[in-house]
């Protein structure tokens, strides 16, 4: 295994369940850092909440199983704050009460001087193309703005892995390429594994990386008798794993 | 359309339409009156009393009465200790359980406490933590040696430092900011912004007190700012369970009123105008703590540090709701069991004799009490509620009337002293001859249950989906139809909801009832306060019970009416 092996993140074997039905087939996936993986589907197939899962803020409605690991540590189980996992998501968020620097700052751990962390904050506006917007009310910034500061406070965050939930649905067309852009960069340049979730197949193709389509599980896993047979105790019973994403050379 | 159906429907719409305003006067006037009706007398105008000249006498002898100091601090302390206890304990809730399922349960184990009044509770409660009380009767003689009620300074008249007082009011505001907060929650995309903190790394306290609460605090202002004006201006829950040597500068203001000799009025008055002073410089100095608080955390919301899971808070916090669940839960037992004691000699957990004689001798009493408090919260809730409506819906068919800054006009009953303006109605009362009449009495209490049933409906009704109403209309039906047939129908949950809430509010109120009332109207909390100089626990145990029992009997119908089928 070798350094960039320990840094990606692993989904074995992922099965959510809602009222006994199986949301999609029994997930595997590896995302090797600086990969960008695009999960798509139609909406309700369970995209978001298979982000939920792996953020561990699944609604208790559901049931779920299987692994996720990230870096060589086991995430299930731990609070999402400790799991280390930026997510970008559909609305932007940032948070009213701070200005666009002081929501940078948020993102920054403890720890620094305070000259040092106005350094970093200053550094990653520049990066952002966001010079002088410091003081500003994040209210005030264009959508494609907020998105670039938003993701800026993921990253001082030093997350070891990238989650975005639709992050660009909001935005038209063309600022939507660009913003797509910039965000893959980013997440290759720290080589950060990232999972993409979304509808629309441009940023699939955008992200330049394997895309696999989540689907209805199977009909024989949709809550009838024979879903005893599908259990994934009994190897011998369990259904095919999907597509896994092809591993990098 | 017929040409009468126009003609109604445009007499409809006029009405709707001077609403807003109407109810505004309903509720400003008699304050604005009230306080001009205050302020003469303080300043030696008071001519049913002979003192016809303006004069500084008045404030001479408040000032120069020897417990005001006392009584000013008291009352200070007493108010800024329970309102920012109450709101610490409900933020340390909110911030512990606003993502785990607790926050439901807590929710609904705190729900009766909010429609039990403040009376009924500080009785309770007096009953429990007093010398002689349930507590001290369990520990004794086996762990106390206490045979006797033990002679304890630190309760009740001899409680300098009002501890039994906050407490009790403690018990009452603590689920009233927690609801305030809920509701408060509900507004802001809370799962979201957790969601975002989170996956930066903030623990979940963490979380709720860097990102959530300054979002959150806004929407809490105001009650904020209702809590602090009632803890510092109580007079019901004062005479039960507060210090009388001094007590409080609403209690003291209180006996001048009802001096034999009328001229005490006059000092009354002063103190009154004094206690609004207090009030308003209590609020700006809250608000401007907590301004500088915000300014001054600044540095530490962004500082980066993160927090850790908060377990040992979410256990203190849990704590803190439990206790305060455990005094109200005893508290309405030792009512009950007081209201059916014959014999309960100290120290003995138990009665030794149970009867029913204390509420059979009281029947005739008591059903005269519940028949004019039931009287005075109908009519009282059933106005708030023409008018609430009546306001909403304009503001459904217009714009907002009621939005932002004029919520301040909707509070400011809350936020007067009762004793700043009542008094001063009550000069206007007498002058007009309308005083002791059931009108009088009914405005004084649709004051105080208007903005709570006006709150408790705005939010169902903002929140109503319109397509219901334009499906109705493009099917032909008249707006008026729409609105009986269609959208009061759907809100007969949140209609009925709100009903129970204005009259649990106006079963509680005290001084409303003492000063309309001319003293000729009693109900059963002022009765019930009247007997709390007397010291016969199991009448008042009967009338305690009675005054609790009237507003959980609503909000059961309230219950009942929201889960029937329309039809």
């Amino acid at each position: 295994m070798n350094v960039n092996d320990s840094r990606m993140l692993v989904l074995k074997d992922i099965r959510i369940r809602l009222q006994d039905r199986l949301l999609f087939a029994p997930l595997n996936l590896t995302v090797h850092p600086g990969e960008v993986v695009t999960v798509m589907g139609p909406s309700g197939c369970g995209k978001s909440t298979l982000l939920n899962y792996i953020c561990g803020i699944l609604p208790p409605a559901f049931e779920a199983r299987g692994s996720v690991r990230l870096g060589g540590r086991e995430l299930t189980g731990l609070p999402l704050e400790q799991r280390r996992i930026g997510i970008l998501f559909q609305d932007i968020l940032l948070f009213p009460h701070l200005s666009v620097a002081e929501n940078l700052a948020f993102g920054l751990r403890a720890g620094h001087s305070r000259q040092t962390r106005r350094f970093r904050v200053e550094t990653a506006l520049q990066d952002a193309g966001l010079e002088g917007l410091g003081g500003r009310d994040p209210a005030t910034l264009s959508a494609g703005q907020q998105a670039r500061a938003a993701l800026m406070r993921t990253l001082l965050a030093e997350p070891e892995a990238l989650l975005l939930d639709e992050p660009f649905s909001k935005l038209d067309t063309e600022l939507r390429a660009r913003i797509r852009t910039f965000v893959f960069e980013h997440a290759r340049q720290r080589r950060l594994p990232t999972l993409l979730v979304t509808h629309d197949p441009a940023d699939a193709t955008d992200a330049a990386g394997p895309a696999i389509v989540l689907d209805r599980a199977p009909a024989l896993s949709d809550g009838n008798p024979t879903a005893a047979a599908a259990d994934p105790e009994n190897p011998k019973t369990a259904p095919p794993p999907v597509p896994t994403a092809p591993r990098r050379p | 359309m017929s040409h009468e159906t126009r003609r109604r429907a445009g007499w409809g719409a006029t009405a709707l339409a001077r609403a807003p305003a109407l109810t505004l006067v309903i509720l400003l006037a008699p304050i604005a009156a009230g306080l001009a009706g205050t302020l003469l007398p303080a300043f030696g105008w008071l001519p049913v009393v002979g003192a016809a000249g303006f004069s500084l006498e008045p404030w001479r002898i408040l000032l120069a009465d020897p417990g005001l100091g006392q009584s000013l601090a008291l009352s200070l302390w007493t108010g800024f200790a329970t309102t920012s206890l109450s709101l610490l304990l409900a933020l340390a809730l909110l911030a512990t359980c606003h993502h785990t399922p607790w926050l439901r349960r807590i929710r609904q184990i705190l729900a009766p406490l909010l429609a039990v009044p403040h009376a009924a509770l500080a009785f309770g409660l007096a009953f429990l933590i007093a010398p002689s009380g349930w507590l001290a009767r369990w520990f004794s003689p086996w762990a106390t040696g206490w045979d006797r009620p033990p002679d304890l300074a630190g309760f009740g008249p001899q409680d300098p430092w009002g501890l039994s007082l906050i407490l009790a009011l403690l018990l009452k505001q603590t689920p009233y900011l927690l609801f305030m907060g809920l509701s408060g929650l509900s507004q802001l995309p809370v799962e979201s912004w957790s969601a975002t903190a989170r996956s930066l790394g903030y623990g979940p306290i963490t979380t709720f007190f860097k990102v959530i609460l300054p979002s959150l605090y806004p929407l809490l202002r105001l009650p904020v700012f209702a809590a602090l004006a009632f803890s510092l201006t109580v007079v019901d829950v004062a005479l039960i369970i507060g210090p009388s040597t001094p007590p409080t500068l609403a209690v003291r203001a209180l006996r001048w009123f009802n001096d034999p000799e009328l001229s005490w009025r006059l000092p009354a008055a002063a103190a009154a105008v004094l206690l609004t002073l207090l009030v308003l410089a209590s609020l700006a100095a809250w608000e401007g703590t907590v301004r500088l608080l915000g300014r001054l955390s600044r540095f530490w919301v962004i500082g980066g540090w993160r927090g850790g899971m908060g377990g040992i808070a979410r256990r203190l916090a849990l704590g803190g709701g439990g206790m305060v669940f455990a005094c109200a839960t005893l508290s309405m037992w030792g009512l009950l069991l007081w209201s059916v004691a014959r014999h309960w000699s100290f120290p003995l957990a138990w009665p030794e004799r149970w009867t029913l004689e204390n509420w059979t001798g009281q029947t005739d009493n008591l059903s005269a009490m519940i028949g004019a408090t039931s009287i005075i919260g109908v009519a009282a809730t059933a106005l708030a509620l023409g008018l609430s409506v009546a306001c909403l819906e304009h503001e459904a068919r217009q714009r907002p009337t009621f939005a932002g800054r004029s919520l301040w006009l909707l509070y400011l009953p809350l936020l007067a002293p009762q004793v700043g303006f009542l008094f001063g109605i009550q000069v206007l009362l007498v002058w007009t001859g309308l005083d002791g009449g059931w009108p009088a009495l009914v405005w004084a209490h649709l004051l105080f249950v208007l903005p709570y049933v006006f709150l408790s409906l705005a939010d169902p009704w903002r929140a109503f989906d319109a397509r219901y109403q334009q499906t109705a209309l493009a099917l032909g039906a008249s707006r008026a139809r729409v609105f009986w047939r269609v959208k009061l129908p759907m809100l007969r949950g949140p209609v009925a909801v709100a009903a129970a809430v204005g009259f649990s509010i106006s079963v509680a109120q005290y001084l409303p009832t003492l000063f309309a009332g001319a003293g000729r109207h009693a109900t059963i909390t002022t009765e019930a306060v009247t007997l709390a100089s007397g010291a016969n626990r199991r009448i008042i145990g009967v009338y305690a019970a009675v005054q609790a029992t009237l507003p959980l009997l609503g909000f059961a119908v309230a219950l009942w009416i929201a889960k029937r089928r329309p039809g």
